[in-house]
């Protein structure tokens, strides 16, 4: 790559020079790779008869069309190059758009708060849009939990939804064995969580890296598969039901005589509960995101940073990297598992279908896609993929194909997630952006 | 050997496998003095730099560090960071390793982690905003910016330590490992890759350091004129065993040196003998 960008200039005014016939070239060959890759992905399609029997129908013009569109689009990509120039060209940003940007950079994170808080308010009708905010929101403080170990840390943990299904399994369990309410199990489900985190994190001191990763995948998978198999505690496919529903200081939001509606004399509404859970969900995420911008200015946050970037100085600086991980992995979960406790009572009923692979992915995703470390990267990122995923709902099928698009287009464009510099925990004078190419990800 | 020795490096063996890396070594390094420990590539010095701050074990022989205060603690029996944080050994890396992602600034607050996590009540008060809390991080901040003065680098305290010139970061690291106020220094080629200017102020860095911290240094060192100028004290290895030790005037001299040197390599040996003349 350097190498040739050290010498492209001469070269590719050469060769970008012939034009047309080399646009075309290349179209057809992307073409020609799409109609080969699509041809069985989008030519035919199967399914499972009645019977039971292999139904197939073809689909010539789908694929025609993508073919179409792969061979447009390849002209396009390349128009769109040359009048771009080389890749290496310094480009020089009026100054006026550049405090404009940064003007807009910083007031990002207020006005997205100011929307959250108004999101009940703005949509207190529309009950899909409250429903998916708080599934955005559940996502975002999960990210933002899993920042912890991966962003800050750089500690690669693919089986984040263990602490999720931990932390949800100790509400709807207590809860219904020992009738506790919410606000006393939330701190019980965060910290049993907590407790598990430690737990993983003992085995896993020692690997790094990819080896961490499958550990921690490992340990995912076991929770999930303890859950459906010890039926007696957990009720195992069948899951747990009758999660009771969260109290504001003891009154519930239901239609009853004791109900929050008719003390406050006002007419019952199911939206009420949406609205409550609503404020929950953003109290505990914001309550992570606070908690978590104040251990990056701690010596303990400083630690995760500095094991991320290089583990054998922070332990010639008398750094135990022991605790220091642990603690990491115990922050992540506790995060986690408050967020699974929420996610229990939202729902009323939990199964472990509801903790599979896919959530740990999907978070992980979620916190790469944001920019490691990065708070508002990562609460963007959410909104992206959880809200994104909705707004495609409208191309049915093709749903993950255009959301996988938009994904790789995304790490085309910034490999290191949408807030990739990492901004300093402390300045003397003035506090500058950390370019993302000096910032380690972290290998365990 | 007489005086008051800060390190008694006793009968020191590591062997990887079949390979001897350190064979019965013993020397002293005497508080508040530089100790210089020199060689040919590949003598070992680093395999005992590495025994001594704890990231190998040994596998004979004792290493003894007495405190300005009497306590005497064995350092092959602590392990890891403990070396550092209990027996207060600091030291740099022969391939600097700075946090090139952190501002220079955070380098010297990680350097006083354990003091600040001291200070923050595990966090716990850290997290509540405690006042004690801020008087400790304020005094952290004084001392690290104490440090970039002394170093030169004050003007660029929050710049990325990746993106600081290589001389800059060499002094960052020994400013870094200072801020952990250790009471023996251990630098493993400390003026590699320094021009003679950088060489220079590098030496009266660490002869500053001796002088207001009175913290002992141990060195490893190819760059002979750093060697001369400020080690009260030199021990030379080759092939794992101590060949000479002296002061530098002694060394210069010695015949086994210059011949090791010259076995090893001959711009070396010259080195040595030209730059005491």
């Amino acid at each position: 790559m350097d190498g040739r960008s050290v010498s492209a200039p001469p070269a590719a005014q050469t060769s970008r020079a012939p034009g047309a016939a080399f646009i075309l070239k290349k179209a057809l060959i992307s073409a020609f790779v799409a109609l080969v890759l699509f041809s069985l992905m989008i030519g035919v399609r199967t399914e499972a008869g009645p019977q039971g029997q292999l139904v197939y129908w073809t689909r010539f013009d789908d694929l025609a069309v993508m073919v179409a569109a792969v061979f447009g689009g390849s002209i396009l990509v390349e128009l769109l190059r040359r009048w771009w120039g080389p890749v290496d060209t310094v480009r020089v940003v009026p100054p006026s758009v550049q405090s404009a940007l940064s003007l807009a950079r910083r007031l990002v994170a207020p006005v997205l708060l100011v929307f959250t808080f108004l999101v009940p308010v703005l949509f207190y009708n529309e009950r899909y849009i409250l429903d998916l905010a708080i599934l955005v929101l559940t996502y975002v403080m999960l990210g933002w939990g899993l920042n912890v170990v991966v962003g800050l840390a750089g500690l690669l943990d693919l089986g984040y939804v263990a602490f999720y299904a931990v932390g949800a399994y100790s509400y709807a369990l207590l809860a219904t064995n020992f009738g506790l309410s919410f606000w006393i199990c939330l701190p019980l489900a965060g910290i049993l969580a907590a407790f598990w985190g430690v737990l993983l994190g003992f085995p896993v001191l020692r690997l790094r890296g990819d080896y961490l990763a499958i550990v921690t995948l490992a340990f995912g998978e076991i929770i999930r598969l303890v859950l459906i198999n010890w039926q007696t505690l957990t009720g195992g496919p069948n899951g747990v039901t009758g999660i009771p529903r969260p109290t504001l200081f003891g009154i519930p939001l239901t239609p009853a005589d004791d109900g929050l509606a008719a003390l406050l004399g006002i007419e019952f509404s199911p939206t009420h509960r949406i609205v409550f859970l609503f404020y929950i969900i953003l109290a505990l995420a914001l309550l992570t995101n606070w908690v978590t911008i104040r251990l990056r200015r701690l010596p303990l946050g400083r630690a995760w940073e500095a094991l991320r970037e290089d583990e054998v100085a922070c332990r010639a600086l008398g750094i135990n990297t022991t605790t220091t991980k642990l603690t990491a992995f115990a922050t992540g979960a506790l995060f986690g598992g408050l967020a699974g406790a929420f996610f229990a009572t939202r729902q009323g009923f939990i199964s472990p279908e509801s903790f599979t692979f896919h959530e740990s992915a999907l978070v992980l995703a979620i916190v790469v896609l944001g920019g490691m470390g990065s708070q508002l990267g990562v609460a963007l990122a959410a909104l992206a993929m959880i809200g994104g995923f909705e707004l495609f709902r409208g191309f049915d099928q093709y749903r993950m194909l255009v959301f996988g698009m938009a994904m790789v287009l995304l790490m085309i464009w910034r490999p290191r997630g949408l807030v990739g510099h990492r901004a300093p925990t402390v300045f003397l004078k003035h506090s500058q952006a950390i370019s993302s190419d000096l910032v380690k990800e972290g290998h365990g | 050997m007489s005086g008051d020795p800060i390190l008694c490096v006793d009968r020191l063996s590591m062997r990887f496998g079949g390979i001897v890396a350190v064979n019965d070594l013993s020397f002293d390094a005497e508080r508040r003095e530089i100790t210089a420990l020199i060689g040919p590539n590949g003598a070992g010095k680093t395999t005992v730099f590495n025994c001594i701050t704890g990231f190998y074990k040994p596998t004979s022989g004792a290493i003894g560090l007495t405190h300005d205060d009497g306590r005497a603690i064995r350092l092959e029996r602590l392990n890891d960071f403990r070396i550092a944080k209990l027996a207060k050994v600091a030291r740099t890396f022969q391939n600097i390793r700075l946090f090139p992602g952190m501002t220079a600034l955070e380098n010297l607050l990680v350097a006083q982690h354990n003091a600040l996590m001291r200070a923050s009540g595990l966090t716990f008060l850290g997290l509540i905003g405690a006042p004690s809390w801020h008087h400790a991080e304020q005094a952290a901040i004084d001392l690290a910016r104490t440090w970039l003065e002394r170093i030169g680098l004050l003007d660029r305290a929050d710049d990325a330590a990746g993106n600081l010139p290589y001389g800059d970061q060499r002094r960052l690291e020994i400013a870094r490992a200072m801020c952990t106020q250790p009471a023996l220094l251990c630098l493993d080629e400390p003026a590699a890759g320094l021009n003679a200017r950088e060489s220079a102020a590098l030496s009266e860095l660490l002869l500053s350091i001796r002088a207001d911290q009175g913290t002992s240094i141990l060195l490893i060192e190819h760059d002979m004129s750093v060697v001369m100028e400020i080690s009260d004290h030199v021990v030379v290895m080759d092939h794992g065993v101590k060949i000479a030790e002296g002061t530098p005037r002694q060394i210069r001299d010695d015949p086994k040196v210059i011949a090791a040197y010259l076995g090893a390599d001959e711009e070396e040996a010259i080195a040595v003998m030209e730059s005491g003349t």
